[in-house]
């Protein structure tokens, strides 16, 4: 199915003009800003119910079969819809993982039982989803998953722990990688996929609280909670496929997402409006000469990722070393946006030193859990220090530290 | 997606980057960039001789001027693997000076030149006086009106391969407006010509005192194009240094990874530190940003807005980079660092010139600030 450009244009007016007139009232709290800082049942509730708002207007899973609840129309208007979300900032899709790690990943691979369970009920954000990959002991080290799934005929019981379970309070399902077989040839064939329910019996979410002092990520705990065998995503034994399977669904290397946006924009412009706001010295910290040259500096620097992600795709101009930009980019994107957001804090003040929850606290105290939270984006993933070694040594060819 | 193109790079230019790379990397090994500092006239005749017969003299001069009529995008391609092999000849001087006549000569002035500096006539610009001020709008040098002919009077410095120019075009003061005149070397006499120190030995640059000389009244360019024409001089400069510095620090990174990779203490290739190895990551990272603005800037150069915008970030992000890239060249490189026999300095140098010849990094932020805040 194609569309014109005449076509995906008037939609994005149509679209544009939409999000511009039903993007929801100022909920009076400060929302999160993506769904692994879904912290309090107020922020839960309203992004629930916009997601569904957005869903019933029909912009989102727009491309997905109709059979299912899906739109069934050309991936070219979700993209659209999606850029025009982005673009006017209205709040995210909170059902992230539901939306483009597990929602693609049952279309792909489920069984036709699956899809009628499960795909509408993401898109509507009745059922949340969230993920068990990570665990205590193995950080990124997603094979050694060692939380135990021992078979009992039909069924299959659970014993372990997950972490940073983002929404794991709020959800209805997890997609889990548990260990069905320790003996098995090697560490990976052991391992199986489960769409996993959350409300049996031995499951339980205990909240960790963040250094911004809000709730969001949670450690899940499993005791003798029992499964059915029809929770195997695959095969038993075939958990590891099935997991990157999801990682290409979760890194955006494979289409088939539902769409729509999982977090909210804070970048260099939002930064030089606040620096428009601010005072010092009884005029706008804009008109102080050293702000204005950091605040170009962080222009040229953002300018220069958006620009590296475009040169990345053209091959002459990347031909000595073609994975630098990609390895190097979490690194230099997530240091950015911290040191964008240290540097708002410095452009406020006295009042820098306030914090959500005080009524002088600027824009809510945005600036001071988002400095926070970018330290979630320069650890998650890989420290940058570890990121470092990685790029020297993979794009430098420097030797093992 | 209907996102606007920022990088647009052609068949033609990839071309370019890739042959211009193995022929610089060909004429320009170490050895012989060392050698050219020790020799007149710090380039190779029979080098330049090549560029013009390849064209590129002339790639962005249009057809009618004996130029191919392509554009400064292509002519990045060949500065920059230039500055990645410090090969030293004329081509940025006189590529320059092409510019200017183009943006504010007379129709028979671009007739008289533009065919040969395709040709391999060298020529140059001089802008920079004493005072060393990056603003080139308000000259200090004079010219005044003497019969048929334009009195000069004042001092130009930095003024680019001027001993082997036929033609300098020179920025002066006529009746209080900011003017360009050129002037033949022909009849400049012989003391005109100071050849200066300058911290990267393998460039070529004077003095050039302007007092006593006499040019004809139609030496001068086209006033009504004098102050834009400058402006332009001055942004295909920033485009050109940009280029010359993203090739720079791709060029001290080699040299750099080359003795982490072989350089042993403690028993330990030093590039297995993390002290090292952390910054040079931050070196490759400048790197990447830069050539992403550098590109950009070659994209959008002719829009006027846009282009002044994307080719200060650019000059502003490779001086930064470089001067980083090239300082930790020197320290990591140890007592071996310390000594002139070590290729870091040639980068270094090479850097320092660069970073601050039209505007250091926080120059342009400044002028940024009043173009995007």
């Amino acid at each position: 199915m194609t569309v014109t450009d005449k076509e995906l244009e008037a939609f994005r007016r149509e679209a544009a003009a939409w999000f511009e007139e039903n993007r929801p009232p100022d909920p009076g709290f400060l929302l999160p800003e993506s769904f692994m800082e879904v912290g309090s049942d107020d922020q839960f509730h309203f992004l629930r119910d916009w997601q569904n708002q957005v869903y019933e207007a029909g912009y989102l899973g727009m491309a997905w079969p109709t059979a299912y609840g899906g739109g069934g129309k050309p991936q070219a208007l979700q993209d659209v819809a999606t850029e025009e979300m982005t673009r006017l900032n209205v709040p995210f899709m909170m059902n992230t993982i539901g939306l483009n790690w597990a929602g693609p990943l049952i279309l792909n691979m489920g069984t036709e039982e699956q899809k009628r369970t499960y795909i509408k009920r993401i898109l509507n954000a009745e059922d949340i989803w969230c993920q068990g990959f990570s665990e205590p002991d193995h950080g990124s080290d997603l094979g050694s998953a060692q939380l135990r799934a021992v078979r009992d005929g039909e069924h299959f019981v659970l014993n372990g722990s997950k972490i940073w379970t983002s929404l794991g309070a709020h959800s209805k399902f997890m997609i889990l990688l548990a260990r069905t077989n320790p003996a098995a040839n090697n560490k990976y064939a052991g391992l199986s996929y489960f769409l996993c329910p959350m409300d049996i019996p031995g499951v339980e979410v205990v909240p960790i609280r963040k250094l911004t002092g809000e709730y969001g990520f949670n450690q899940t705990f499993f005791t003798d909670a029992c499964i059915h065998e029809s929770c195997l995503m695959g095969k038993e034994g075939e958990g590891w496929q099935v997991a990157m399977k999801t990682l290409t669904f979760e890194r955006g290397a494979t289409g088939g997402q539902a769409g729509g946006h999982s977090r909210m924009k804070t970048d260099a412009a939002d930064v030089l409006d606040l620096a428009r706001r601010a005072k010092r010295d009884g005029k706008p910290a804009i008109e102080d000469p050293l702000v204005r040259d950091q605040m170009v500096q962080f222009l040229i620097e953002q300018k220069a990722i958006a620009l590296n992600a475009e040169r990345a795709g053209i091959a002459p101009l990347v031909v000595d070393r073609p994975a630098s930009i990609p390895m190097s980019a979490k690194l230099v994107r997530s240091e950015f946006q911290r040191r964008l957001n240290k540097f708002a804090l410095s452009l406020q003040g006295a009042n820098a030193a306030y914090y959500m929850g005080d009524a002088l606290a600027i824009d809510g105290g945005r600036w001071q859990r988002g400095y926070f939270n970018s330290f979630s984006a320069t650890i998650g993933g890989g420290t940058s220090q570890i990121q470092k070694n990685i790029v020297g040594e993979r794009v430098l060819g420097l030797p093992k530290s | 997606m209907t996102e606007i193109q920022q990088i647009k790079f052609s068949e033609e230019q990839a071309q370019l980057l890739e042959i211009a790379s193995n022929y610089c990397r060909d004429k320009s090994p170490i050895a012989e960039v060392r050698a050219r500092i020790e020799t007149e006239p710090g380039y190779d005749p029979a080098v330049y001789e090549e560029i013009a017969a390849l064209g590129w003299l002339g790639i962005a001069v249009p057809e009618a001027f004996g130029g191919s009529g392509l554009g400064l995008g292509e002519v990045v391609t060949i500065a920059e693997p230039m500055g990645r092999h410090l090969l030293a000849t004329p081509f940025q001087s006189t590529t320059v000076a092409a510019q200017a006549l183009l943006a504010a000569g007379t129709d028979a002035q671009k007739a008289a030149w533009l065919p040969r500096l395709c040709e391999g006539t060298v020529a140059t610009v001089a802008l920079t006086e004493p005072d060393g001020d990056w603003h080139p709008a308000d000259p200090g040098c004079r010219a005044e009106r003497i019969g048929d002919g334009l009195a000069l009077a004042g001092t130009k410095t930095f003024v680019g391969d001027a001993e082997t120019a036929a033609l300098i075009i020179a920025s002066v003061a006529l009746d209080g407006q900011p003017s360009l005149v050129l002037i033949e070397a022909s009849s400049l006499p012989e003391t005109a010509l100071q050849r200066e120190v300058a911290i990267d030995e393998t460039r070529r640059s004077c003095r050039l005192n302007l007092d006593g000389l006499t040019v004809p009244a139609d030496s001068l360019l086209d006033p009504a194009r004098a102050e834009t024409g400058m402006h332009h001089i001055q942004m295909v400069q920033c485009l050109l240094l940009a280029a010359e510095m993203c090739g720079g620090i791709a060029g001290v990174l080699d040299v750099t990874l080359e003795y982490l990779n072989t350089r042993k203490q403690f028993d330990r290739f030093i590039g297995s530190y993390q002290s090292l190895k952390h910054p040079m990551v931050d070196a490759l990272t400048g790197l990447e940003a830069s050539r992403s603005l550098l590109y950009h800037a070659a994209t959008v150069f002719a829009d006027d807005e846009a282009g002044e915008t994307a080719v200060r970030m650019a000059k502003a992000q490779a001086s930064d980079s470089f001067a980083f890239a090239s300082d930790r060249a020197i320290q990591f490189h140890g007592g071996f660092g310390f000594t002139y026999d070590c290729d870091a300095q040639l980068y270094r140098r090479r850097a320092l010139w660069c970073e601050y010849q039209q505007g250091d990094a926080a120059y342009h932020r400044r002028h940024l600030a009043e173009l995007l805040l």
